[in-house]
């Protein structure tokens, strides 16, 4: 088909979803309406296992099951990548060049903002319950902070610093260890992902249970998750060459 | 509605227009960047802290991040 | 303006699937796919959003009957699926690595080992 024709005809199938979705969200209660039934549900049960964000406790308490398929997810996505992207017969890794050309600034940043985001990224993790955070947006902060070496101009201390084969055994045992607590709190409260630790107070770092367990597994999973990715892509981009181009 | 959600989302659909038409896939991941950005603020007036934190990590710093390196590695080869 | 939110949600998941229909670039139409998924938390969120409430954060035990805060079921859905849908988007990208790999190009007008 043309490209042409193409576009002709999703600007015909376009327009028609277009009308749906209009009807549709016509019909919607109007933006900022107070009817959520479903906040109405998750409010009292979060308040009741003593957990003040109530994000969380939907995550990883009340829809906890549906957090262990999200994070299979990732964990499958990971591994496709890490086969897709692994060096091919015809291929060589060669060892990066030195360090690149970064501005002082850069490099200053990028030191002096390491240690920093790396403790936000454990604060993060731990304190899921408590504040905004838990284990995906905290092992995101940490994936991410790690490479503030590479931004700073130095491949090889990343390299130093990620130990690969480490942080692919940790995603898998994030993984693995949110359905072990799964299957124990199945022995211990008669559910599976049921409640393992004592409630506590609210407001208090060891309150709220299990959530506190779930969100560091989840965090080790998508911080491992994230660096092995990145790895993955920056060792295709800066070392992986053909054996014909050398 | 307040003035400044509203503010808020025409600033992303513009910008979704804008990331879009960006031909040069390496123009495009700085734009999914600002895109990102603006997507967190949006988040953040609509309540959703939780939202935006994770968005900000991903949207702005992962996403783009691959991109470039995938364009890096194609470019290479040509 | 009372469905403001929800027109902007889905022009810009229109947007972004028009992206993908006329890109001439695998990567291009990677990014358009995130920014068509990006429309879809915009409609989550708005559907969970109430005038004048608070984020479902509580610093102390909430009084009763509960003050009034926003929907946390969808933020909760909505903040998985955006780092999911992230390596899901690597997935798509080292996808394109290997296909400019094999066939030298990443035109999709150009790829015809799909072709009849």
């Amino acid at each position: 088909m043309s490209r042409n024709a193409r576009l002709a005809m999703f600007g015909l199938a376009g327009a028609g979803a277009a009308v749906m979705f209009v009807v549709a969200v016509i019909a919607m209660p109007h933006f900022g309406a107070t009817h959520h039934p479903y906040r109405d549900a998750a409010l009292p049960a979060a308040v009741r296992h003593a957990t003040a964000n109530v994000v969380s406790s939907v995550n990883f308490d009340l829809r906890a099951f549906d957090t262990l398929g999200e994070e299979t997810i990732l964990l499958a996505s990971v591994i496709g990548v890490a086969v897709l992207l692994r060096p091919a017969e015809d291929e060589t890794e060669r060892q990066p060049l030195g360090r690149g050309r970064t501005l002082e600034l850069t490099r200053l940043m990028g030191y002096v903002f390491l240690p920093v985001t790396v403790m936000i990224g454990f604060i993060t993790v731990a304190h899921g319950a408590l504040t905004p955070g838990g284990g995906f947006q905290g092992g995101v902060v940490l994936g991410t902070g790690i490479h503030l070496l590479y931004v700073a101009g130095s491949y090889r201390a990343l390299e130093r610093v990620r130990p690969e084969r480490a942080l692919e055994g940790g995603e898998a045992l994030g993984a693995g260890a949110f359905a072990c607590f799964g299957v124990a709190g199945a022995f211990a409260a008669a559910a599976f992902l049921g409640n393992l630790l004592p409630l506590g107070t609210f407001g208090d770092l060891f309150s709220s249970g299990s959530v506190l367990l779930l969100s560091t597994a989840v965090g080790v999973e998508v911080a491992s998750g994230v660096i092995v990715l990145l790895a993955q892509f920056l060792r295709q981009a800066l070392q992986v060459r053909e054996e014909t181009q050398e | 509605m307040t003035a400044l959600i509203a503010v808020a989302l025409s600033l992303v659909a513009l910008g979704a227009v804008v990331v879009v038409m960006t031909d040069d896939p390496a123009r495009q991941a700085v734009t999914l960047s600002v895109f990102g950005l603006l997507m967190a603020a949006l988040f953040l007036t609509l309540s959703a802290p939780d939202v935006a934190l994770s968005q900000i990590g991903v949207g702005t710093a992962i996403v783009p991040l691959m991109v470039m390196l995938a364009i890096r590695k194609i470019r290479s080869r040509r | 303006m009372r469905i403001y939110a929800y027109l902007v949600a889905v022009f810009v998941l229109l947007v972004g699937a028009f992206g993908i229909v006329r890109s001439r670039n695998l990567i291009h139409a990677v990014v358009c796919l995130s920014v068509s998924q990006a429309g879809t938390y915009i409609l989550l969120l708005a559907i969970g959003y109430q005038k004048n409430a608070t984020p479902p954060v509580f610093g102390s035990p909430p009084p009763k009957p509960t003050k009034s805060i926003t929907d946390p079921l969808v933020q909760a859905m909505t903040l998985t699926d955006i780092v999911v849908s992230a390596t899901v988007t690597a997935l798509l990208l080292a996808i394109a690595v290997q296909v400019s790999k094999r066939h030298g190009t990443v035109d999709p007008n150009e790829l015809a080992a799909l072709r009849g």
